[in-house]
C-alpha cells in the first residue's frame, strides 16, 4: 500500500513510468511511445541534427517499429545510452528496444538475457589512421597508441588481434564517440579503432577527411542489430519482423515511392502478404493489416535506408559490401513472408 | 594681554604654519610600496617573482582575450577571420550558448519558462537568505517549486496543482494536530499528503488537456548549466531537512536510531559520489518494482540528495554539539518536550552556527552536479565533451568553452561563499 | 498508551523504527529480487576469476589482457592509490606554501594567493582535470615529433620528453644486483632498507646533539653529518648494485618513445588537478590553523628573543599543526574519494576498471558497484581510524 501511494505521488510528478513487464507491446501501445536506445551520437547511425531531430540508420529501425505498432513513426522517444548505460538501460525496462550499433555475441545472448532480433548491419572492426603515419596495415602497429571504446566487444576484439600477432600497443580508453574523434585528432593516439562503419561516419565530420584512411585489415566479425529483452517473444517477434519487412520490401522492390500503389495492384502474393492486402500476418503479429506498409511507407525499404543515412552518395560513404541483398552477393537474407 | 604680548613677543607665531607634506618615503604610494612590497631584500625577491608571474599570465591571456572573435559560423572561419594571430574564438559561445545553458534538446521556443523559473528562484530565495525582507514573501517561496516544476516540466497544470493541494492538506493535518504531539501532527501530515496524491493520480487522467498550455518537456532532454542549477537548488534543498534528520538521529538516546543514523552516514561519505551516481544510473533500477521505471533526472536526485544529507548531517552533529548543555537542561527544566526543545530552543541555535558549514556543502554539492556528465547526462560539461567539441565546426574550440564553464561556476559560488561570510558576520551575536 | 509511557516510549520508538526499516530493506530486496528473476540473473562473483580480456595501458604489476577480472581490479586499487598518495603529497606542498603566503606582508603574494585560492575553491575539480587534460593533449607537442633519426624536437638533456601522451623520464635499474640484469624488487627493497636505516640515524644524531646542547649548552654541527648519512649508503648501493639508467630512446619504436618511466598523460591530469584544486583548500586550513594561534603567543616568543623564523617553526607551527592536521586528513580523504574522477580522463584505477570496463564487459553492473563502494569505504574508514589515533594523540592534555 505505501509504495504504490509513494509511486502515485511519484506518477503525478510525472517522473516515473509503467515500464515493461510482460507485454511490452501493450505497454507501448498504451504510453502511445516507443522508447528507443541509441547511441550517444554517430553521424549516419543515430544523432541529433542541428534542430534536435534523431536521424540515422539505426534511428530507422526504431522509426519503422514506431510505424508498424503505433502507426506514428515519429512517436519515438530516443534514449542516448553509452557502453555502460545500454544494457541496463534495456534490462530494467528504460527503453522497449536497443537499436545502437550493438554486436551480437553469444555472451550478451544468452548470458546477459538479451534477445538480438536480426542484423542489420554487417560490420567488422577496422583502424583509422593519419595518412601521414605511413601505416598500410594493421599489423604494422606494433607499439603504436590505440583509441578504444571502452565496454565494446572492440576493446577484446583489439587485445585478441595484438596477442594473435604478438605485437604490443598502449590504450586509451574513451567513453564516446565524441570523446575518440578529439583525442584521435589532437594525436593523443595514433590509430582509433571500432566499427569500420562507424569510423567511416566519424572520419566523415572530421575538416580533412582526405588525411585519414581505414586500414585494410577488418579485425573481426561485428553483426550489429536490434535487441529487446528475453522473454518477452510477441514483442521481439514484432521487432524482428519489422526489420525482415524492411529487408524483404528491397528483395521484392517495395520502397516508400511505389508502396502504396504496389499494395492495391501487385500480383506477387508475397509483396500482397507483406503489404497486408492479404492473409493475416499482421494480426498475428497482434497488429494490423498495414503494420508492414506503414513502416515502408515512412522509412523507405532497406535499401533507401541505406542509402539516404550511410549510402556512398552521403558524406559517410559506406559501400553495400556485406550488406548487400542474398541475391547481389550480400548477406541479407529475409525468411519468408508467409 | 596677549595682544601685548603678541606684539611685544615677535618671533613667537601667531598660527601654526601649514603642515608640510610627509617625505616621499614616509606616505602616500612609495611609503605603502615599501611596506608592502619592497620590506626585506626577500620581500623585493618575492614581489619581482610575483610581477614577473602576473606578466606571464596576462601576455599569454590578455592579447588572446581582447582579440576574440564574437562572430564567426565554424573554427575554420574563425582561423581565416583571426590571419594567425592570438585570438579567442568566442563565436563557439555565441552559437552555442543555448546548448550551453539549456542542453541540445530543449525546445528553443520554451527557451523563456527555464529563464522566467530562474529569475523566480531569486524571488523565492530572497526571503530565506535575507531575514529583513517582509516574511510574506515566503508564500513565494511555498509556491516556487511547483511553479517552477509546471514551467521547466511544462505539461499538464493540474500536476503541480495536484501536488500543492497534498502539501496543503498536509499542513493543514499538521497545523491541527501539532498542539496535541509534535509526532502525531508530523506524520498524519505526511499521511493526508499522501492519500491526496494517491486519489489525485486516478483523478490525473481524465482531466489532463490534450494540448497542455505548455508543452511537456521529458526530463532528458533537460541540459546544460539549466540542470546543474537544477540539481544543485532540488537537491540542497531536499538534504537540508534529511540532514537535520539525520543528525537528530545520530545524537538520539535510543541505540537503534542512533545506529541506523551512523551507519547511514559514515558510508555515504565513505564512498565517492561518481559510485553512487553509478548507483543512479545502473543500480537503482532494480530496486523499484519491476513494473515501474523511475526517471534518471529523480534517480540522481535521489542519491545526491543522500549524499549531501550526510555531509550536512555531520555540520549540524558539529553546531548540535557546540551548543552548551545549559541549553538542553533549561529546555527539560521548562518542561518541554523533546519536539518543542529541539523546534524552539536547540535548532534554532544550532542551525545558526552550522549555516557557514551547511552553505560549503551547497557549494561543493553544486560543483559536484558536473560529475553528473561521467553518468551520460548532458550538463554543461558532458555539452562541452560530447555534441560540441565533437561537431564538425567546433572540434577544437577548447579554452573558450572551458572558460565559459569556469566563469559560470565561479560566479555562482564565489557569490554563494561571499554571502556565507556576510551572513556570519550578520549572525554574530556573542558579545565579546 | 505505549507512546505516552516514558518508561517504554524509547522502546515503542525504536521497535516502530525496526519495524520500517525491516520494512522498507525487505521491500529493496524483494524488488531486487523479483527484477532479478524476471530477467532471469543471478548475483555471482565467479565473473572475478574469469580472464579480463582488455588491456590496461598504465599497470604496475604484471597484467595482461589473459588476466583475471580480478587482477584488472588490483591493478586498478594500486593505480588509485599511486595517484592519491601522489597528490597528498603535492598537495600539501601547494597547500602550505599557498596558505603560508597568503599570510605574507608582501600585499602583491598575499593578493595573488588569495586569487590562486578563489579561483581553484570555486570551480568543480573536474572542470581542472579536464582541463590540465586538454593541455597535456593539445598543447604539447607530439609524441612523434622525438621520434627518428632527425627528430624535431630533441630530448630535454638527452633524458626527459613531454609528450601528448606523458612524460618520459630516466628509469633506474641495476645491472649487478640480485637478479642480474633483469633486476628484481629485492635490490628496491634494499635500497629502501637503507633509507629506513639513514633516517634512524639521523633522527639518533639529532637526539644526541640534543642532549650535548642541554650538558654542554653548545648545539654540535650536525649537518655534515647527517648529509653523509643520507648519501654515502646510498652511493655505495648505487655502485656496488651497479646502478644504470634507462634513457627513452626516440629510435626504437615508430610511434612512441620506448623505456624509461612514462607517466601517462591522464596521470598527470589527475594528480596536477587534483593537487592544485586540494591544495587550494589545504591553503585555507593552513591559514585558519596559524591564525588560530594567539598573537600572544608569537608576542612572547618575540619577547624571548627568538627570530621570525624560529617563532614560526617552535612555537607558532607546533600549535597550528594541532588545528591543521585533521582537516588535512580529511582532504587526503577527499583527494582518494575524487580521483574516481580519472574515469572522465582515462586513468585506468579502480573506478575504471572495476566500476568501467570490467562492468561494461560481464553486464555485472551489482557486483561490480558492490565491490567498488567496498574498496572505497575500506581506505576511508582506514584514514578515518588514523585521524581518530592522530587526535586522541594529539589532544591538549590539560591539568
Amino acid at each position: 500500500m505505501n509504495k504504490s501511494v509513494i509511486f502515485g505521488a511519484l506518477t503525478i510528478a510525472g517522473l516515473t513510468a509503467g515500464a515493461a513487464a510482460a507485454a511490452t507491446l501493450d505497454d507501448v501501445k498504451a504510453r502511445g511511445k516507443l522508447n528507443c536506445g541509441v547511441t550517444t551520437g554517430l553521424v549516419g547511425f543515430a544523432a541529433p541534427d542541428a534542430n534536435g531531430e534523431w536521424k540515422g540508420f539505426d534511428v530507422a529501425v526504431c522509426r519503422a517499429v514506431a510505424a508498424a505498432v503505433l502507426g506514428d513513426a515519429t512517436a519515438v522517444e530516443f534514449v542516448p545510452t553509452t557502453g555502460k548505460t545500454r544494457f541496463t538501460a534495456l534490462a530494467s525496462g528504460e527503453i522497449d528496444m536497443l537499436a545502437r550499433n550493438t554486436t551480437w555475441t553469444f555472451s550478451r545472448d544468452v548470458d546477459l538475457k538479451f534477445d538480438f532480433v536480426g542484423v542489420n548491419y554487417y560490420d567488422g572492426q577496422g583502424f583509422l589512421v593519419p595518412k601521414s603515419l605511413g601505416v598500410s596495415s594493421a599489423k604494422d602497429l606494433d607499439g603504436a597508441t590505440v583509441c578504444i571504446q571502452t565496454g565494446t566487444t572492440t576493446e577484446l576484439n583489439l587485445a585478441d588481434f595484438f596477442r594473435a600477432n604478438n605485437i604490443s600497443y598502449e590504450p586509451v580508453p574513451i567513453e564516446t564517440n565524441a570523446e575518440g574523434t578529439q583525442q584521435y585528432l589532437a594525436g593523443a593516439c595514433d590509430t582509433y579503432t571500432t566499427d569500420a562503419s562507424g569510423l567511416a561516419a566519424t572520419r566523415a565530420t572530421f575538416e580533412n577527411p582526405g588525411d585519414h584512411m581505414l586500414l585494410p585489415e577488418i579485425v573481426s566479425k561485428e553483426p550489429l542489430g536490434p535487441l529487446v529483452r528475453h522473454g518477452d517473444n510477441e514483442w521481439g517477434d514484432i521487432v524482428r519482423w519489422t526489420l525482415n519487412a524492411l529487408i524483404t520490401a528491397e528483395e521484392l522492390g517495395v520502397s516508400s515511392a511505389n508502396v502504396a500503389e504496389m499494395a492495391t495492384s501487385t500480383n506477387n502474393p508475397e509483396v500482397a502478404r507483406l503489404l497486408g492486402t492479404e492473409g493475416t500476418l499482421g494480426e498475428m503479429l497482434g497488429l494490423d493489416a498495414e503494420w508492414a506498409k506503414r513502416a515502408i511507407e515512412t522509412q523507405g525499404n532497406y535499401g533507401e535506408i541505406f542509402a539516404t543515412n550511410i549510402g556512398e552518395d552521403t558524406p559517410i560513404g559506406l559501400a553495400r559490401g556485406l550488406n548487400a541483398q542474398w541475391t547481389d552477393g550480400g548477406l541479407l537474407y529475409s525468411p519468408p513472408f508467409r | 594681554m596677549s595682544d601685548s604680548q603678541g606684539h611685544s613677543v615677535a618671533f613667537v607665531r601667531t598660527e601654526t604654519i601649514p603642515q608640510s607634506a610627509a617625505p616621499l618615503t614616509a606616505a602616500g604610494p612609495v611609503k605603502w610600496m615599501r611596506d608592502n612590497l619592497f620590506a626585506t631584500p626577500a620581500n623585493s625577491l618575492l614581489t619581482v617573482a610575483a610581477l614577473y608571474v602576473v606578466y606571464l599570465i596576462l601576455s599569454a591571456t590578455l592579447p588572446w582575450l581582447l582579440n576574440g572573435v564574437w562572430n564567426a559560423g565554424s573554427l575554420a572561419e574563425c582561423r581565416e577571420i583571426l590571419q594567425g594571430t592570438s585570438g579567442a574564438c568566442f563565436a563557439v559561445l555565441t552559437e552555442r550558448w543555448p546548448q550551453l545553458i539549456f542542453g541540445f534538446k530543449y525546445p528553443s521556443t520554451e527557451y523563456w519558462r527555464p529563464v522566467v523559473a530562474f529569475l523566480l528562484m531569486f524571488v523565492a530565495m530572497a526571503p530565506v537568505l535575507f531575514f529583513d525582507l517582509p516574511r510574506k514573501l515566503l508564500i513565494v517561496t511555498g509556491l516556487f517549486p511547483f511553479v517552477a516544476f509546471w514551467l521547466i516540466w511544462g505539461g499538464t497544470i493540474w500536476v503541480p496543482i495536484f501536488a500543492l493541494v497534498g502539501v496543503i492538506v498536509g499542513y493543514l493535518v499538521y497545523a491541527r494536530f501539532v498542539a496535541k504531539s509534535f509526532a502525531i501532527g508530523f506524520f498524519g501530515g505526511i499521511a493526508a499528503a499522501m492519500v491526496v496524491w494517491y486519489i489525485t493520480g486516478f483523478i490525473l487522467p481524465y482531466v489532463t488537456p490534450e494540448e497542455p498550455f505548455l508543452t511537456a518537456v521529458p526530463s532528458r532532454d533537460l541540459g546544460g548549466y539549466m540542470l546543474n542549477m537544477m540539481l544543485g537548488v532540488t537537491c540542497v534543498s531536499l538534504s537540508v531537512p534529511l540532514g537535520i534528520a539525520l543528525a537528530l538521529g545520530r545524537q538520539s538516546s535510543m541505540p537503534l536510531i542512533k545506529w541506523i543514523c551512523v551507519i547511514f552516514i559514515e558510508f555515504i561519505r565513505g564512498v565517492p559520489l561518481i559510485t553512487l551516481l553509478f548507483v543512479a544510473s545502473v543500480m537503482l533500477a532494480y530496486f523499484f518494482p519491476p513494473d515501474q521505471t523511475v526517471d534518471l533526472f529523480l534517480r540522481v536526485v535521489i542519491m545526491i540528495t543522500m549524499f549531501s544529507a550526510a555531509y550536512i548531517a555531520e555540520v549540524i552533529r558539529g553546531g548540535l554539539a557546540a551548543l552548551p548543555k545549559g541549553q538542553y537542561e533549561a529546555a527539560d527544566s521548562l518542561g518541554l518536550d523533546y519536539s518543542q526543545a529541539m523546534r524552539l530552543i536547540i535548532l534554532p541555535q544550532a542551525l545558526k552556527i552550522s549555516i557557514p558549514g551547511i552553505v560549503n556543502v551547497a557549494v561543493g554539492l553544486f560543483k559536484d552536479t558536473t560529475l553528473v556528465s561521467v553518468i551520460s547526462m548532458f550538463d554543461i560539461v558532458g555539452m562541452i565533451r560530447g555534441p560540441i567539441l565533437a561537431s564538425t565546426d567546433w572540434n577544437g574550440v577548447y579554452w573558450e568553452l572551458f572558460l565559459f564553464a569556469c566563469a559560470v561556476f565561479f560566479v555562482v559560488c564565489y557569490g554563494i561563499s561571499q554571502y556565507s561570510q556576510w551572513l556570519e558576520r550578520r549572525l554574530a551575536t556573542d558579545h565579546r | 498508551m505505549l507512546l505516552n509511557d516514558t518508561r517504554y516510549r524509547s522502546l515503542t520508538l525504536q521497535a516502530i523504527a525496526a519495524i520500517l526499516l525491516a520494512l522498507s530493506l525487505g521491500y529493496i530486496v524483494s524488488n531486487l529480487l523479483a527484477n532479478l528473476a524476471a530477467q532471469d540473473l543471478n548475483i555471482s562473483f565467479e565473473f572475478l576469476g574469469s580472464p579480463a580480456g582488455y588491456d590496461i595501458n598504465q599497470t604496475l604489476i604484471d597484467y595482461t589482457s589473459q588476466s583475471s577480472n580480478m587482477r584488472a581490479a588490483v591493478v586498478g586499487i594500486i593505480n588509485t592509490l599511486l595517484v592519491a598518495f601522489l597528490a597528498c603529497i603535492t598537495a600539501t606542498v601547494f597547500g602550505v606554501i599557498a596558505g603560508v603566503l597568503r599570510l605574507s606582508n608582501n600585499w602583491l603574494v598575499a593578493k595573488l594567493m588569495s586569487f590562486y585560492v578563489e579561483i581553484f575553491r570555486n570551480i568543480p575539480v573536474l572542470i581542472w582535470i579536464l582541463i590540465i587534460y586538454t593541455i597535456m593533449t593539445a598543447v604539447m607537442p607530439g609524441a612523434r615529433s622525438y621520434l627518428g633519426d632527425d627528430p624535431d624536437i630533441d630530448l630535454l638533456g638527452g633524458l626527459f620528453a613531454f609528450t601528448n601522451r606523458g612524460v618520459y623520464i630516466p628509469a633506474p635499474f641495476f645491472t649487478s644486483g640480485i637478479g642480474g640484469e633483469e633486476g628484481s624488487v629485492i635490490n628496491w627493497l634494499i635500497v629502501i632498507a637503507a633509507l629506513f636505516g639513514s633516517l634512524f640515524a639521523t633522527r639518533f644524531m639529532t637526539a644526541r646533539a640534543n642532549k650535548i646542547q642541554e650538558d654542554t649548552g653548545v648545539r654540535p654541527n650536525t649537518l655534515f653529518i647527517n648529509l653523509a648519512i643520507w648519501l654515502v649508503p646510498l652511493v655505495v648501493l648505487a655502485f656496488i648494485l651497479g646502478l644504470s639508467w634507462d634513457i627513452p630512446d626516440p629510435l626504437a619504436n615508430r610511434f612512441n618513445l620506448r623505456g624509461g618511466i612514462q607517466i601517462g598523460a591522464p596521470l598527470i591530469a589527475l594528480w596536477f588537478a587534483l593537487s592544485i584544486y586540494t591544495g587550494a583548500f589545504i591553503a585555507e586550513n593552513v591559514r585558519a590553523g596559524i591564525q588560530a594561534v594567539s598573537k600572544g603567543q608569537t608576542e612572547a616568543a618575540s619577547a624571548l628573543g627568538l627570530r621570525p623564523n624560529r617563532t614560526m617553526s617552535l612555537v607558532v607551527l607546533p600549535q597550528a599543526l594541532r588545528v591543521i592536521i585533521p582537516p588535512l586528513i580529511s582532504q587526503y580523504l577527499n583527494i582518494t574519494k575524487n580521483s574516481s574522477l580519472a574515469i572522465a580522463v582515462g586513468y585506468a584505477d579502480i573506478t575504471a576498471t572495476l566500476g568501467g570496463i570490467t562492468l561494461n564487459q560481464t553486464g555485472r553492473a551489482i557486483e561490480c558497484v558492490l565491490l567498488l563502494m567496498l574498496f572505497y569505504l575500506t581506505i576511508s574508514l582506514l584514514i578515518s581510524a588514523v585521524m581518530n589515533v592522530y587526535n586522541n594523540a594529539m589532544k591538549l592534555k590539560e591539568r
